[in-house]
């Protein structure tokens, strides 16, 4: 067994004049979880894709389990499991019949495929609603049966590719949940977000990528650490006091200014900062209209990083 | 071997999808019906075909056609999947890569049977019959399923490339009406133009007709049978492979 789940190095992938990877390395270890962080047009799909062995790359090299998956894809695909973005079910079939479907795709015994599937539905509480057609399920449910799906013939390795997009805040609860339990199982685990909060909870290392390059890389404390942990967000009343507000708030954290009126203070400890905020603006006699106090989002960590906003590019 | 499985695996599921959506069945019948009420009630008394009643003459020539226009179901059905990420999933998992294809022929070949099956009710309820025997029948149907299957890897071919089913149904009318309108399907071909006619003879439309229609008619039967066979064996022999060769690329 090697010890390397994942390894990528310097894979590259152009659409026709699009570059969607420009050579992007990646190593996760068995057992471990990363977590490819990145706005839409990123490259995160294309990196899954290739993993997966849907996409050729047009350079670089990807192994999983220690085998190419470009040069022997069949040897590499009864290893590893996928679910993307768009729950690919079939909304005709019942989520049982789903799950028996993939399960003879993957040539096991039908016995063991009907225990599979009944265990795994009871897993993924979807058993009161195993003999319906899919059609009538919810979003969510919906997301659990693509994830079971990807399980059905135990792969050591799996992919989630946006596993909770578009889901409302309990479905995806919920969600994380099922995955922080697959993990702690032993599974290998790469997943793609535009969430901070979903790396942050579900994986161990984080990869930030932009334009089908790798931006930053570290632990989620690592990332932290540069990013604070913390975003007091002050809105002032006067307009265009925004850089006079920056230069009094220095001291307190790390500043963006976001527009003439408002301004990011990424903060360590933030009931300290509040205070210090509210007392320095008020010494200062700048009027606030209003101050958060919220976790750093995708935004906030492509700011710092990149100084540019993400960007809405097309998938 | 495991092609085999596969293939077999994706057929049982979309026949159960079939079988969920019956009014897909329904519709793809309601259109042949009412071309058996039109060209047996309303046309038929003014189309004159010597030596054979137009009825029987007629129903043969319905067959195809219902063949024809269900053989978009495959593309349709395909368009419908590539646009689901379903192949997505199917491309990741250790199975055979002809099984997508494979499994959506054979199942609409199933659904073809049956609705092959309907049409003959219906034409027998219209006052067609058979001529020859049984056994003249029963090949008559073996050789319809034979073009039903080689039509749809025409269909297929097309629903992947057209990506959308609405596309993919769109863009099957405009090659299907002329194959099936301009052939033997109603009228005989000699009472075309001179340059139709040289196209209605030679389109496969015309031999599959001619051959089902020499199956439960009666009169030379073995040349027509060999150029239907010729002509589905040639179809399957170029498409399916373009069909395979474009499923491996499409992402």
């Amino acid at each position: 067994m090697p010890e390397t789940a994942i390894a990528v190095e310097g894979l590259r992938k152009r659409f026709g004049s699009v570059i969607a990877l420009d050579g992007i390395d990646l190593e996760v270890p068995v057992g471990s979880v990363l977590g490819l962080l990145g706005p839409n047009g990123a490259g995160k799909t294309t990196t899954v894709r290739i993993l997966t062995t849907i996409l050729r790359p047009d350079a670089g090299s990807a192994h999983v389990l220690g085998i190419d998956v470009a040069a022997s894809p069949e040897k590499v695909r009864p290893k590893i499991g996928l679910a993307g973005q768009y729950a690919a079910v079939d909304e005709n079939l019942t989520g049982r019949e789903n799950l028996i479907m993939v399960g003879r795709l993957t040539h096991q015994g039908r016995g063991v495929v009907r225990t599979r599937a009944a265990e795994l539905l009871e897993r993924f509480d979807l058993m009161h609603a195993a003999d319906r057609v899919v059609k009538t399920y919810s979003g969510g449910m919906r997301r659990r049966l693509d994830l079971a799906a990807a399980l059905v013939h135990r792969p050591p390795v799996l992919f989630l590719d946006e596993p909770t997009t578009g889901l409302d805040p309990r479905s995806r609860t919920q969600l994380w949940g099922v995955i922080a339990e697959l993990v702690n199982d032993g599974t290998t685990l790469l997943l793609t977000t535009q969430y901070l909060e979903e790396a942050d909870r579900l994986a161990d290392r984080i990869v930030v990528v932009d334009d089908g390059r790798i931006i930053a890389e570290g632990t989620s404390s690592e990332l932290k650490a540069t990013l604070g942990t913390t975003i007091v967000e002050v809105r002032l009343e006067d307009a265009s006091s925004a850089g006079t507000a920056g230069e009094v708030l220095s001291g307190v954290g790390t500043i963006e200014v976001d527009d003439d009126r408002t301004v990011n203070v990424s903060v360590t400890d933030s009931g300290r900062a509040v205070v210090d905020v509210v007392r320095l603006l008020d010494g200062a006699g700048l009027v606030i209209d209003r101050i958060a106090v919220r976790e750093p989002t995708l935004d906030d960590v492509f700011l710092r990083i990149t100084g540019h906003k993400t960007e809405e590019v097309p998938a | 071997m495991t092609a085999v499985a596969d293939g077999l695996t994706l057929t049982w599921r979309n026949l159960l999808a079939m079988k969920r959506t019956p009014e897909v069945i329904v519709f793809s019948t309601i259109q042949p019906v009412l071309f058996v009420l039109m060209f047996r009630y309303v046309f038929g008394g003014a189309i004159d075909v010597p030596g054979v009643r137009y009825v029987d003459y007629l129903m043969p020539g319905i067959f195809v056609q219902t063949i024809a226009f269900g053989a978009v179901g495959t593309g349709v059905g395909l368009a419908e999947d590539l646009g689901k990420g379903l192949i997505e999933r199917f491309r990741s998992l250790p199975m055979a890569r002809s099984a997508v294809l494979a499994g959506r022929t054979t199942a609409d070949l199933v659904r073809n049977m049956f609705v092959v099956a309907l049409m003959v009710a219906v034409g027998f309820l219209v006052g067609f019959r058979v001529h020859t025997n049984a056994l003249a029948m029963v090949a008559a149907f073996g050789l319809l399923m034979l073009v039903s299957f080689a039509f749809s890897w025409v269909f297929a071919l097309m629903g992947m490339a057209a990506k959308t089913p609405e596309a993919a149904q769109a863009a099957a009318f405009p090659i299907l009406a002329p194959m099936v309108f301009a052939s033997s399907a109603f009228v005989p071909s000699d009472s075309m133009p001179g340059w139709l006619q040289v196209f209605a003879d030679h389109q496969p439309v015309t031999a599959v007709v001619d051959a089902v229609r020499a199956l439960v008619l009666g009169g030379p039967t073995a040349g027509k049978v060999f150029a239907a066979l010729a002509w589905c064996v040639g179809i399957v022999a170029v498409f399916a492979p373009l069909a395979v060769a474009r499923y491996r690329k499409t992402a």
